[in-house]
């Protein structure tokens, strides 16, 4: 008996070893994962860090960045909204984006059906050439742009950057819709072809409704994709037509002020209201 | 394997027999009209242009330039070189964020999501601004090292090469994390079990189980780090000094201070050949529509 219960004792902590007195192994291994806690723990403080300093400073009584903010005012925020040229540049961009997002979204989202459901020769190639702006350094796209748009005093006009914006958003647009189509089942729009609809009908009554969020999705990342573009304006602005990212880039690089955070606050709000407004939708249809 | 590679899945890529599940033809070219007009006007057009110009004068003296000067090489191999050390450490650090994204249970999952999400809403130009004012003389980071002590005076960290790689960093860490992040999700948990019913410690079975399958993530975020971080101008432009020139700068301050628009055209072309054979080469692992799509 008591030889047996021996052996039985020998036995057991090798199997309830979790409720035995922490080894000293066992304190290595939480060591090792409160250090990689800790360690991601930094590098999702490293990624939030630069989007959250935007607003103690813009808030900040001093010209210069202290922590902890010393005062709280609105003054930027006032001289913001007072500058005549930072208006300017404010409600250009503002117009530019939102006609972005019609153009982008239209011609997108044909491209987008034409893709899954056409038939079209070359498509493959097509396609590349569509997520080409995405993958073409910017710069080059600037740079091409501005000799292209200068002789025919397109610069700083509203078409230049309406046509250079569309081009940018373009992949983003054809990247959500596709997938939304793909998504779709075509065998209810035969339905609406049996019905008697055209093929108008077919897609305004029963694809539309269907991609919709693909679509409210895609016209988004257009209008940020234009709004918050920064590269290619900086090139296709000038003196007369100058966008918000351009002026800011400026301001960055000549007149450090806290009016840049105060921009930036806003843009970061709109930004952040927009996508995460997609998302929460996105993601509640993606759970119902 | 392949079917995954292609822009879409294999069983588009050919046509059937006509039926009303397919547009006509002529439905297809009309849908695609706009696009490719607003194509031609702002991308074939403008960039065949530049190309066209770099060649101008009918001879190759912009290029023989770049390729003769030992500054603009060494410019073309430090922007190579800076694009491959952001790679690696987005992937160092943020492949934990994606396998800690994976893991955690809802609620978690989601704070963590957010903190990846947030930085890749907010401008690319307002992150490099963050970035100027965190490293300037007097910016934050100064200031704790001074107060806290480990430095005398205020260290020189902005308008450095360090500066340019640690803010694109953390631009491009995102486009890093979420392709691993998708391919981590799709990962049967099984897997795992199964390695760990077999006897494979945590650290084993990761090694051998979840780490060659995440794998096709990993190349499509590497891959799309790199050419981003190729092509990068505003964080470079902003954080950057003369002394870290990258070629997208080189590029600006040829157009923007020399006014030299015939060398700026030959350095864009360089730059876009060198893009395109990276996109080339890695097309496969880059899978377009996929990479991009779990970042959008």
């Amino acid at each position: 008996m008591s030889t047996e219960h021996a052996q039985l004792r020998g036995r057991v902590p090798a199997v309830i070893d979790i409720f035995a007195a922490p080894t000293s192994r066992a304190y290595s291994r939480a060591a090792g994962i409160i250090a990689i806690g800790a360690g991601i723990g930094c590098v999702l403080f490293f990624l939030l860090l630069p989007t959250l300093i935007v607003l103690p400073m813009s808030l900040s009584e001093t010209d210069y960045l202290e922590f902890p903010p010393r005062g709280l005012t609105l003054k930027w925020y006032s001289a913001y909204f007072n500058d005549p040229d930072w208006m300017a540049a404010t409600w250009f961009s503002l117009k530019i984006a939102l006609a972005t997002t019609a153009t982008a979204t239209v011609a997108g989202t044909m491209a987008a059906l034409a893709i899954v459901r056409g038939c079209l020769p070359f498509r493959s190639t097509l396609q590349a050439l569509a997520l080409g702006p995405m993958i073409v350094p910017h710069i080059i796209l600037g740079v091409a742009l501005y000799l292209a748009f200068a002789p025919l005093q397109l610069t700083g006009s509203f078409f230049g950057f309406l046509v250079a914006h569309t081009v940018l958003a373009v992949p983003y647009v054809i990247i959500t819709v596709t997938a939304s189509v793909q998504r779709f089942d075509p065998t209810l729009e035969l339905a609406a072809l049996n019905c008697g609809a055209n093929r108008l009908q077919a897609f305004f009554l029963v694809v539309l409704p269907n991609i919709i969020p693909g679509v409210a999705a895609a016209a988004v990342f257009a209008f940020l994709a234009s709004f918050d573009e920064a590269t290619v304006a900086f090139f296709i602005s000038d003196i007369s037509g100058k966008s918000i990212g351009r002026k800011m880039f400026e301001d960055i690089d000549f007149n450090l002020t806290p009016v840049i955070a105060a921009v930036s606050t806003v843009l970061v709000a709109t930004s952040l209201l927009l996508m995460g407004t997609v998302h929460l939708l996105n993601g509640r249809r993606s759970r119902s | 394997m392949t079917r995954s590679l292609t822009l879409l899945p294999r069983s588009l890529s050919f046509r059937r027999p006509s039926s009303a599940r397919f547009y006509s033809l002529t439905t297809s070219l009309a849908l695609v009209t706009p696009l490719l007009a607003a194509l031609m006007a702002g991308f074939l057009y403008p960039v065949a242009r530049l190309v066209a110009l770099s060649f101008s004068g009918g001879t190759l003296s912009h290029y023989r330039r770049i390729f003769t000067e030992p500054l603009h090489l060494e410019v073309l191999f430090s922007t190579i070189e800076v694009a491959f050390i952001v790679t690696v450490a987005s992937l160092l650090l943020g492949f934990p964020v994606a396998y800690l994204m994976a893991q955690l249970g809802k609620g978690l999952a989601m704070a963590v999501t957010a903190c990846v999400f947030i930085p890749l809403w907010t401008s690319v130009l307002i992150r490099s601004y963050a970035w100027v004012v965190l490293l300037q003389r007097n910016g934050i980071i100064n200031t704790l090292l001074v107060d806290t002590g480990p430095t005398e005076g205020p260290l020189k960290l902005i308008y450095t090469q360090g500066a340019v790689i640690l803010a694109m960093t953390h631009v491009l860490m995102p486009f890093m994390i979420l392709p691993i992040y998708s391919t981590l999700r799709a990962l049967p948990p099984d897997y795992v079990r199964a390695a760990r019913n077999l006897g494979a410690g945590p650290v084993r079975a990761f090694v051998a189980v979840t780490l060659p399958l995440s794998l096709p993530g990993v190349f499509a975020g590497s891959v799309m780090c790199f050419v981003l971080a190729l092509g990068f101008y505003i964080t470079p432009a902003l954080v950057g000094g003369p002394n870290s020139m990258l070629m997208a700068t080189l590029i600006g301050q040829q157009t923007t201070v020399l006014l030299d628009w015939p060398f700026a055209a030959a350095l864009s072309t360089v730059l876009l050949a060198v893009t395109l054979l990276f996109v080339l080469m890695f097309r496969r692992t880059l899978s377009l529509s996929k990479g991009l799509n779990s970042v959008y």
